[in-house]
């Protein structure tokens, strides 16, 4: 089988499995909010598919009153996205909190020569998770997360940036699933069809960045990760032996991002180690 | 002991219930409730008095019992909780519920500590303000998102004991996948399997109910039908740390057919009416039970297992 037909197939399955997750998911954000003590939920709109599919999530789970998106963009911004971002808060009949993160942006990096758009892009995603959690104590709402597994797993994301949360609902769910959630919720098909884009620098896609495509990526970590098989094994099946060596390389590189920081370990009960506690426990 | 002593004592209760519970023509009904609670994680208070409410329901709905899921006293994910939550049968929030029992036989399950302190996942089964009997957990699973085999001393005994008026054995969740459990408890005499549970749904599957649910409904058919008795799953709700429990408690018959299912991840309290003659019926039509060799089958472990060591 050629290697675009074993993509199509395997996303195709990964598609079909998100029908029953909607009401599990909607029952999550419920019974999470409320175990926290909020009634409310605050998250960055940006006008792209993920914040979206979060954005209709938490109206289904809360009803328009306690959900609180808040957009942050930058000058630089795609007005493309901000105008999506607008719709949906508009299709949603919420009231969206607009903070441009511009002039901070610009006072910080006029201090510092030659700043690359890397660490650009990764001090705006960190200013804007600060904003959010401001935001959170201003509305008295818990910061959902919205990374996707994709996201996650090739550590495509700012560490306590974008990454950071109290919650993530749609964490354990690719990309091309998450496509499929946003039909089911309704959200634009503008939106769904959308090249999605971190809007890091002007016209700049995720998957130009990463050399392959999302449903390629999919494909691929569904083989390694859900069914573990070794890369060699995915390559004899006809993959790219380039992008999986770099998807397997992005996973192993980015394990960091994924846990909490490590601690040096002197006593008996370390935390994270054998002090060994559910977050429920405090809940 | 040798073996087979241990067999034909287990063998003799058996006898005893289809005599005493099954034989001649009374109807006899059971009203079983499922309490599908959704336990708050450690908080042994809150979850006592949901469970005495949910008791208290079910005596206004005339039920004869009520059967409350794995670890419904504590939450499930306690790791090192276990410690704190851990109690001992005479422990306060334990004996609230033995007493409970004075209106109608509860089932319930929480961190058990023995005199020698170890730990164990236990249900207990109380009746008339006493303790029937106690089953300590056996399989803890302990791979994948499960770790029980870190906090819990596995129970090592496997018994039926007498209801009212008929047997009934007890097997927590995982003790249910390993066939060995119910086969065990039917030779000794099981009318009714209860199976509280804390299990752990995957919501992405390509069917509508998860994987591992459809499978509890194939098994919980299959044991009815294969041991010709009832079946009463009762699993928990809520979520824990993101882990999502699936509920959908349900009760099959000596059939094979499903008598009643909380079709929800909710909480909730249903009532079904269990006609015992069906077992007496059923085992007069599909006589596994009589042809059933244990003997054969114990001969053959042990010889099987003696080749192997």
């Amino acid at each position: 089988m050629m290697q675009s037909e074993r993509v199509t197939k395997i996303c195709e399955t990964l598609e079909e499995h998100v029908d029953g997750t909607l009401p599990v998911l909607v029952e999550f954000l419920r019974q999470e909010v409320e175990k926290a003590g909020f009634d409310h939920v605050v998250f960055g709109l940006s006008g792209g598919i993920d914040s979206t599919v979060v954005a209709y999530l938490a109206v289904a789970a809360f009803g328009r009153t306690r959900v609180h998106p808040i957009m942050m963009p930058y000058k630089l911004s795609s007005a493309a996205s901000v105008a999506d971002a607008k719709q949906v808060a508009a299709d949603l009949d919420l009231p969206l909190t607009l903070i441009e993160i511009t002039p901070q942006i610009d006072a910080y990096f006029a201090q510092q020569e030659n700043a690359t758009p890397l660490r650009m892009g990764n001090k705006m995603a960190r200013e804007r998770m600060s904003i959010i959690y401001d935001q959170s104590a201003l509305f008295q709402a818990l910061p959902l997360g919205t990374s996707n597994k994709t996201e996650l797993l090739l550590g495509y994301g700012t560490q306590f940036g974008d990454l950071a949360s109290a919650l993530n609902p749609i964490g354990d769910l690719y990309k091309t699933q998450i496509r499929r959630l946003a039909h089911l919720l309704a959200v634009p098909m503008s939106i769904i069809e959308k090249p999605p884009s971190a809007d890091l620098w002007e016209n700049q896609t995720d998957e130009g960045e990463f050399g392959f495509t999302y449903e390629e990526a999919d494909a691929i970590l569904h083989l390694l990760i859900d069914q573990r098989l070794h890369a060699r094994e995915v390559i004899e099946q006809g993959f790219n032996a380039n992008v999986v060596a770099s998807i397997t390389r992005r996973i192993r590189q980015n394990q960091y991002k994924r846990r909490m920081p490590i601690i040096a370990k002197l006593s008996s009960r370390t935390i994270g180690v054998d002090f060994r506690y559910s977050r429920d426990w405090g809940m | 002991m040798p073996a087979h002593d241990i067999l034909r004592l287990m063998m003799v209760p058996q006898a005893r219930s289809l005599r005493h519970a099954l034989g001649g023509h009374e109807v006899k009904s059971l009203r079983v409730a499922l309490g599908q609670v959704r336990p708050k994680l450690g908080d042994l208070q809150t979850n006592g008095d949901k469970l005495l409410q949910f008791i208290d329901r079910a005596v206004q709905a005339e039920a004869d019992v009520i059967v409350f899921p794995e670890l419904s006293l504590t939450g499930y994910l306690l790791r090192d909780l276990t410690f704190d939550v851990a109690r001992t049968l005479a422990d306060r929030e334990v004996q609230a519920l033995v007493e409970a029992s004075a209106q109608i036989d509860v089932l319930f399950s929480f961190v058990e500590e023995t005199e020698n302190h170890q730990f164990y996942t236990s249900s207990v089964y109380a009746s008339q303000g006493r303790i029937l009997h106690v089953h300590r957990k056996i399989y803890l699973p302990t791979y994948g998102l499960f770790e029980e085999g870190r906090h819990f001393a596995r129970g090592q005994h496997i018994h039926s004991f007498a209801c009212a008026n008929h047997r009934a054995g007890i097997a927590i969740c995982e003790d249910a996948w390993h066939p060995s459990v119910p086969y065990l408890l039917s030779i000794a005499g099981m009318d009714i399997l209860y199976i509280p549970s804390a299990g752990p749904g995957r919501a992405l599957s390509s069917e509508p109910n998860s994987g591992s649910q459809q499978f509890w409904e194939r098994l919980l058919r299959t044991y009815a039908q294969l041991f010709t008795c009832f079946v009463v799953f009762v699993n928990r709700v809520g979520f824990e740390d993101g882990l999502f429990f699936f509920g959908h408690s349900a009760i099959a018959g000596p059939d094979g057919e499903l008598i009643g299912m909380i079709d929800s991840h909710d909480e909730d309290l249903q009532v079904y009416a269990l006609d015992l003659s069906k077992i007496r019926k059923e085992r007069h039509q599909s006589p596994f039970l009589r042809d059933e060799d244990a003997y054969l089958t114990l001969r053959t472990l042990e010889r099987v297992l003696e080749e192997q060591s």
